[in-house]
Parts: C-alpha cells; structure tokens; sequence
C-alpha cells in the first residue's frame, strides 16, 4: 500500500490479530482487513457500521443481490481490487458464476429479474456521473422497483463507492484468487462487523 | 428496510469533528472538495472524480509538501467519504421528487 501506516502501523494487538487471520486463513491479510484496523476508531469502525447495515441489514435485496450490486459499483468506478472481492461473494451467495459474470460483462442482456436491471442502470449513472434525476428514479420504479429497493440499492453504492475510493487512492495490492475466496466465505459467514 | 442514516451520520461526525492529525479545517476541506494547494489539491480531486488514477506519485507529492502519513490517511479518508455522501444525498433527493405526490 501506499502509506506504511497501513501495512505497518497498527497497535501490538492488531499484529497478534493479522498472526492468527494468516495461522487461520492460510492466506495473506487483505488490504482491507489492514485499512479498517488501522485507527478503528477513526474509519474502520464507524464506517463497518455503515456497510454492515447496508450489507447485511434488513432489506428488500437478498444478500446475494447486494454483493452483486457491490461488485458492479465497483466495477463502474473502475475499482479492480473491489470488483474481485465482491465478485467472488456474490458467486459464493448466488452459488452460480455464470450470473455475476454474465452481469459484470453486460447487465442490460444479463438474464436477471427487470427491477434489478433498472436498479443497475440507475446505479451505474449516479456513480459515473455522480448524480442523477427524478427521471432516473421514474424509471426504475416503472420496471417494478419499489422506493424501499431503491433506498437499499443507494445504500450500498454509498458504502462502495466510498470504500472503492479508498482501494485504489492506498493502492490496495491484488491478492490471489483463493485469498477472494477466504475473504468471501468468511464475509458471507459473518458478514462486515 | 435498510437505513444507513443513522451510522452515516455517525462517521461523518467523527471524520469531520473528532481527533486526528489533520486539523479539522484540512479534514472539512477535503470532504467539502474545496480548493486546496498543490499537490494535495490534485490527490484530492483525483480520490473524488477517478480514484482509479491515483498513482504513487500522487502520495510521494504530498508527503514531500509536509504532510504526515497520518495527515494524508485522514484526508483522503474525508475526501473519499465527502464525494459518496454527495452522491447519495443526490440520489435520495431524486427520489423523493419521483415519488412526491402532486
């Protein structure tokens, strides 16, 4: 990464911590890991609440579907190192590739339900463009979104596209895939506390 | 239904207002993307619009202006999570006027 803080700098306990992940996990400490517990107090613990609730709250998106929308906001700001991650627990959470692919190369043709297809292309305009309309908004509600989707959709774009900026403004390194992998099951299992 | 408000406020407090290394000038500037000078103004502007561009240079330019590993963690930090609240505050107004009745 590109401040030694980040890689270096953490409290004694946080290091024993990083120890057992490796022990446990067989696999390198994600970035991420080494982002949120560097000064908790500070990002890492106020903003998990954040993704927490977006990720794994109450919502009108089953679990699967929002690590979908994770990867794809990720994938629109050009966010490789969330793409990846999030990817592979949408895999995981859907037990089927094809679909996460088959949405990541081209949502519009994916073979998925109408109202996350307009949900998508809202998402997709409001983090290329930063913003959007009420037409946007119309639009998405016509193809059987209800507000409650939307406001849970918008949820996880704010949580991704704050922590995709964070990703590649440090420099987060690319793991292997079986790190992904780790990580996947370990957020499906307990989720971003 | 999810409701981030709460814990979206909360962060946005402690980045803005608690303790840091930055003063809470240069964490409020980031987060509001005022114009700073150079080389942060460009890192800033760089996390906010294409995060994607920042390069190692980018970082080394600012550390070689003064500014500590700490200082930078936290306004890039602020810069990062101004432009997501932006965006979402965008978003939530849009919807309130679709769904608004007449």
């Amino acid at each position: 990464m590109r401040l030694a803080i980040l890689d270096r700098g953490h409290s004694l306990g946080t290091k024993i911590l990083f120890l057992l992940i490796r022990a446990a996990s067989r696999q390198p400490v994600l970035d991420v890991i080494k982002l949120v517990k560097y000064r908790a107090d500070f990002y890492g613990k106020p903003m998990q609440r954040v993704t927490q609730e977006a990720m794994r709250g109450p919502s009108a998106w089953p679990v699967a579907d929002r690590e979908l929308m994770a990867a794809f906001v990720a994938k629109t700001n050009d966010c490789e190192w969330c793409r990846k991650a999030h990817a592979a627990v949408a895999e995981e959470a859907y037990r089927d590739g094809a679909i996460v692919s088959a949405v990541l190369s081209d949502f519009e043709t994916a073979p998925i339900e109408e109202p996350l297809r307009a949900t998508l292309r809202m998402l997709c305009r409001l983090t290329r463009e930063h913003a959007v309309n009420a037409d946007d908004m119309r639009a998405v509600l016509a193809a059987g979104g209800s507000r409650e989707q939307i406001e849970d959709a918008l949820a996880i774009c704010f949580s991704f596209n704050t922590i995709g900026r964070l990703a590649d403004a440090f420099g987060f390194l690319l793991p292997g895939p079986k790190a992904f992998e780790a990580g996947a099951k370990y957020l499906l299992a307990r989720g971003y506390r | 239904m999810t409701d981030i408000m709460k814990a979206r406020k909360a962060l946005v407090t402690r980045i803005l207002e608690g303790d840091g290394s930055a003063s809470r000038a240069q964490r409020r500037a980031a987060f509001n993307r005022t114009r700073c000078a150079e080389p942060l103004n460009t890192l800033i502007d760089k996390v906010t619009k294409q995060a994607y561009r920042v390069a190692d240079e980018d970082i080394v330019a600012v550390k070689a202006s003064g500014l500590s590993e700490d200082q930078i963690f936290e306004i890039v930090v602020c810069a990062a999570i101004g432009q997501a609240v932006r965006q979402h505050d965008s978003a939530l107004a849009a919807l309130e006027a679709a769904t608004k009745k007449e």
